[in-house]
């Protein structure tokens, strides 16, 4: 099978070496790039390529750069958005760890295409030694003359820092990212204005996950149509699947786009951990509607094929849950999650999750009283739609989606009578 | 207020943003690594160092998970308790630190050597369970390596 933003991965941190890097085919698709195309082309290659967002919304990248203004007053800007934070996903922890100068040499060509000068990779601050890992490959960088001034004397200046997160999930949302760049705490903004328009220090800025911007030089070098005919005609490419839960070898995993869930759990994965049936896979991390086993059967991995079977490839964590799950429990652990990482900016989810999580800690004692499975449902749907930016809709999806698929492991949490509760502990 | 090594790196920090609020978060963790926490002093501090008002630094400070603002043990024991994490059995390793410490979630043992925390998705569910320890990630943890981890930081 084709592997592109994992063929380094095998050398298990080598390549954070710039000359093993570049003895692997690394740094030939930046001075490509200076050469042979002006900034507007390669967005345009890029555009080919049909590449979409990896870190969970899935827009086309080719069309969000070509929205930063060519003309503008204030400095551009590329972020890096490193702040992975999905629960289940874990592949650019992997993309960064193993491979940091695949990342930053896409990083230095977006910076090429959009005129940036100035450019930040945005990393969770949990990830203290990757971020250190990315600072020594940046010096390397720099000392080979990829970044700093006029770099290969393409005239072209380049500037790139590393800034570190303190702990909040909200951060990955990219105009809160760029608030918590600034020094304030991560309230995301109203769009629009886009990022794209007004981003860091009111300045064109375009924000992209670290498995974006690590395709890039690929496409550079093999072009937009090579990386395209790799995926499916909507979904061009590859994708990195952190797979967790209950399969024999979780682990990071790329892929085709289109490539049957049921193969990669089956084959990549050894199948399910010690013999025992499916039963629900969340397919794109915890923000997204869960599938049941029957679903997963017939469901491919691209944007398309998930939307179709009722989910979303999100950020590519596929959380797999044997026989024995009990989808109550799980859910209630996701809405924890969401209550902890609510910024509080705006009410529905603020309170949202608070109640949700009222109710679901009375049904944890099997103390649920009747009409609380219906209760959930209802205040999930205030939160749907409602709330100031997409936290909101995450917290509210899966609760939606377990009710009406598992809706028996959330009937047993209500409360009877004594005699039920008793037999049900 | 810091270490010569500490406060050059603060200048350093403020040569990689056009506005220096920007340095607030790294510039916290700076003050976290000298005393342990963020204390008034360092509130009042990085406030003039950065151009904020004290205020502007504690809603920062208090929206991050990060950031202490009181004193908590030399050694933060962080277990993911985020859904793949639960489902390869997380809950047993909090049991198993807070009984061999003696404290409950969120409290420091009376020596002010440990505190044991449930923190949310770390990042590392295919390598589930995860516990953190101050910044190092040790993965796939059971509660014979939690027991030597705890030996080795006892000493």
């Amino acid at each position: 099978m084709t592997k592109v933003l994992t063929t380094r991965f095998d050398l298990r941190g080598e390549a954070c070496d710039i000359d093993v890097y570049i003895k692997t085919g690394g740094y030939q698709a930046l001075p490509k790039a200076l050469k042979e195309f002006k900034p507007e082309q390669i967005t345009e290659e890029v555009k080919k390529s049909a590449l979409r967002g990896r870190g969970g919304a899935g827009f086309p990248t080719g069309m969000k750069w070509s929205f930063v203004p060519k003309d503008s007053k204030r400095p551009k800007y590329v972020v890096c958005n490193a702040d992975e934070s999905e629960p289940g996903t874990g592949k650019d922890r992997d993309l960064m760890r193993y491979d940091p100068h695949q990342m930053i040499e896409g990083m230095i060509i977006a910076a090429y295409a959009l005129t940036a000068r100035t450019n930040y990779i945005y990393i969770r601050g949990e990830y203290w030694y990757i971020k250190e890992i990315l600072e020594k490959a940046i010096a390397q960088a720099y000392e080979r003359g990829y970044l700093g001034k006029n770099i290969l004397g393409s005239g072209f200046d380049c500037d790139l820092y590393v800034h570190t997160g303190a702990g909040a999930y909200i951060c990955g949302e990219e105009t809160a990212l760029l608030e918590s760049l600034e020094g304030k705490r991560g309230h995301p903004r109203m769009k629009p204005p886009f990022p794209a328009v007004v981003g860091l220090y009111g300045g064109p800025t375009v924000v992209n996950n670290v498995e974006t911007l690590a395709v890039v030089p690929w496409i550079i070098l093999n072009g937009g149509e090579w990386y395209k005919a790799l995926g499916t005609e909507k979904s061009g490419g590859t994708k990195l699947y952190t797979v967790s839960g209950h399969v024999a070898r979780p682990g990071n995993y790329e892929v085709p786009m289109g490539y049957p869930l049921m193969d990669l759990i089956n084959k990549e994965c050894g199948g399910i951990a010690g013999g025992k049936k499916l039963k629900a896979v969340i397919p794109g991390g915890s923000s997204v509607p869960i599938l049941n086993a029957e679903e997963c059967e017939k469901v491919n991995l691209d944007y398309e094929s998930v939307a179709a079977a009722g989910s979303m490839l999100g950020s590519g964590g596929v959380i797999v849950m044997d026989e024995t799950t009990d989808i109550f429990a799980t859910t209630r652990n996701i809405t924890h999650f969401y209550k902890h990482e609510s910024c509080g900016w705006c009410t529905p989810c603020r309170e949202g999750t608070r109640w949700l999580m009222k109710v679901f800690d009375r049904m944890n004692k099997y103390e649920g009283k009747p009409g609380d499975v219906e209760l959930l449902y209802d205040l999930a749907d205030k939160i749907l739609g409602k709330s100031f930016c997409a936290l909101g809709d995450a917290a509210a999806m899966p609760i939606q989606s377990a009710i009406q698929k598992f809706r028996e492991d959330f009937e047993r949490r209500i409360r009877t009578t004594t005699v039920q509760a008793q037999a049900a502990d | 207020m810091y270490s010569e090594a500490n406060e050059k790196l603060i200048d350093e920090l403020l040569t990689h943003y056009p506005i220096k609020r920007s340095a607030i978060l790294p510039a916290l963790f700076i003050a976290q690594e000298e005393h342990g926490y963020v204390t008034d002093e360092d509130v009042k501090y990085l406030a003039e160092r950065l151009d904020m008002r004290v205020n502007e630094v504690e809603e920062v400070v208090t929206f991050y998970s990060m950031y202490s603002r009181k004193p908590i043990g030399k050694y933060k024991l962080q277990v993911c308790r985020t859904v793949s994490c639960l489902l390869a059995g997380a809950e047993g390793i909090t049991e198993h630190i807070c009984g061999k410490l003696k404290v409950g979630v969120g409290e420091t043992t009376s020596d002010g050597r440990f505190c044991v925390q449930e923190v949310e998705c770390l990042g590392y569910c295919d390598l589930a369970p995860v516990l953190q320890v101050n910044f190092d990630y040790h993965e796939k943890i059971t509660t014979d390596q939690v027991d030597r981890i705890i030996a080795d930081l006892s000493k």
